[in-house]
């Protein structure tokens, strides 16, 4: 069996408020390394103030062939954006 | 460059009617400046290229690391020993970076390591130079961080998302790297005759060596256009050269120190500096391993990776157990 260490995501929330964003991965033996070793290679100048990670081969992702049937339908639906609607002036803001 | 003389195995770029329309498709979306993510479909030929591109600047960074480690516990200062720790943490985190971007292509981290470790892989020619004096280390900073941030920085926009959103955050970083290069040379250069000596022995020493950086002249470089059509190499060897001198000059210039090429001079006409050709039969050697530290450098790599294997294990093994007893808790 090969020693390889799992590989895991990491995720870093920013200072102002941000949520989590995935910055990229790294290998660790565990969950608690993990968090050990993006704090060296992810945080070194102040990039967060949390850590979440996630082995990854615990990610499920949607697959590329299916951008279409999944983000096509919202194409058509305009009427979602504020924009679409019509607001007499007199009203004001809204 | 980090990566020099990157081959494509290809058989050059194929025009629109030889391509297959899933070649075509791919073609269109590179053209459209859309980048390729890990699950999207790609050419063998890109897929296979881009291992060899990514590694090799990983393996760049990570080696890299040796000559300026050399250096760590003679710094003249806890200052610049400080300085120079968090710069060479740094090299280690880019070659982190590099080596995910590489294995979301399907090369585990083993593999690529195991590459380097015996020899299949290369690694930037510029790291296989020694550094004899503490002038070396502002000169590394200076011109081999300058040469690799002229080529990094157009690679920020480049097709693989990974690599991009790599090179995006280690362009961020290098800044700090070349200036902190420069403030240390020009310490040296602006200090007692005998410091200054030594800065222009420096620059004497790696001004050549980091021309080369940027691989052969573009004349000699059969495997360019295919890698610029897939927009994994945005700029030609000697655009970047160039580029590179003219940045470089007047830098030295304000520093009181001469570039080591008599030949080195303005051209009004070309509004660039014309200057001499490194020695390319030297480039190819210290590639083929007869530089002056490659054996050095690919020992320290695997004496490195052979002492940590029980360590590696060791943290495995417990990680193991730790979960196994977990589990029985539950």
């Amino acid at each position: 069996m090969k020693n390889e260490w799992p590989l895991w995501e990491i995720f870093i929330r920013g200072q102002h408020g941000m949520s989590h964003r995935h910055v990229g991965s790294l290998h660790a033996p565990d969950a608690e390394m993990a968090i050990k070793n993006a704090r060296d290679v992810y945080t070194r100048r102040n990039e967060g103030v949390s850590i979440w990670v996630v082995e990854a081969n615990n990610i499920a992702a949607s697959s590329p062939s299916d951008k279409g049937p999944m983000y096509e339908p919202s194409e058509s639906k305009v009427y979602r954006h504020p924009t679409f609607f019509d607001i007499p002036d007199e009203v004001g803001a809204m | 460059m980090y990566a020099q003389m990157v081959k494509t195995t290809g058989t050059g770029v194929k025009s629109r009617d030889e391509m297959t329309d899933q070649e075509r498709a791919f073609q269109d979306k590179i053209d459209a400046d859309i980048k390729i993510e890990p699950k999207d479909w790609m050419p063998d030929d890109y897929r296979a290229t881009l291992i060899r591109q990514i590694g090799q600047h990983a393996h760049s960074e990570i080696v890299g690391q040796l000559p300026e480690g050399n250096w760590i516990t003679r710094a003249p200062t806890l200052e610049r020993k400080a300085i120079l720790l968090a710069k060479v943490q740094d090299e280690a985190g880019h070659g982190l970076y590099l080596y995910c971007a590489a294995e979301t292509l399907g090369i585990s981290r083993d593999e690529i390591t195991e590459m380097l470790l015996d020899g299949r892989m290369k690694y930037s020619s510029i790291f296989n130079y020694p550094t004899l004096n503490w002038a070396d280390i502002g000169a590394i900073g200076w011109l081999v961080d300058g040469a690799a941030i002229m080529n990094q920085v157009p690679l920020q926009r480049t097709s693989y998302g990974p690599y991009s959103r790599a090179m995006i955050r280690i362009c961020k970083e290098e800044s700090f790297h070349q200036r902190q290069g420069y403030d240390a040379i020009r310490k040296m250069a602006e200090g007692t005759p005998e410091q200054r000596r030594m800065a222009q022995d420096a620059l004497n020493r790696f001004w050549f060596p980091s021309l080369m950086m940027f691989g052969p002249s573009d004349k000699e470089s059969v495997h360019s256009a295919q890698s610029m059509a897939w927009k994994i190499k945005i700029n030609t060897n000697d655009e970047l050269r160039q580029k590179f001198v003219d940045q470089t000059v007047p830098q030295a210039e304000y520093l009181g120190l001469t570039i080591p090429d008599p030949d080195l001079k303005w051209n009004e006409e070309r509004g660039h500096y014309d200057f001499s050709e490194p020695d390319w039969s030297e480039f190819f050697d210290v590639i083929k391993g007869n530089g002056p530290c490659n054996t050095d450098r690919l020992a320290a790599r695997n004496k490195a990776w052979d002492d940590g294997k029980w360590v590696r294990d060791g943290m495995l093994a417990h990680a193991r157990k730790k979960r196994a007893r977990n589990l029985a808790a539950e």
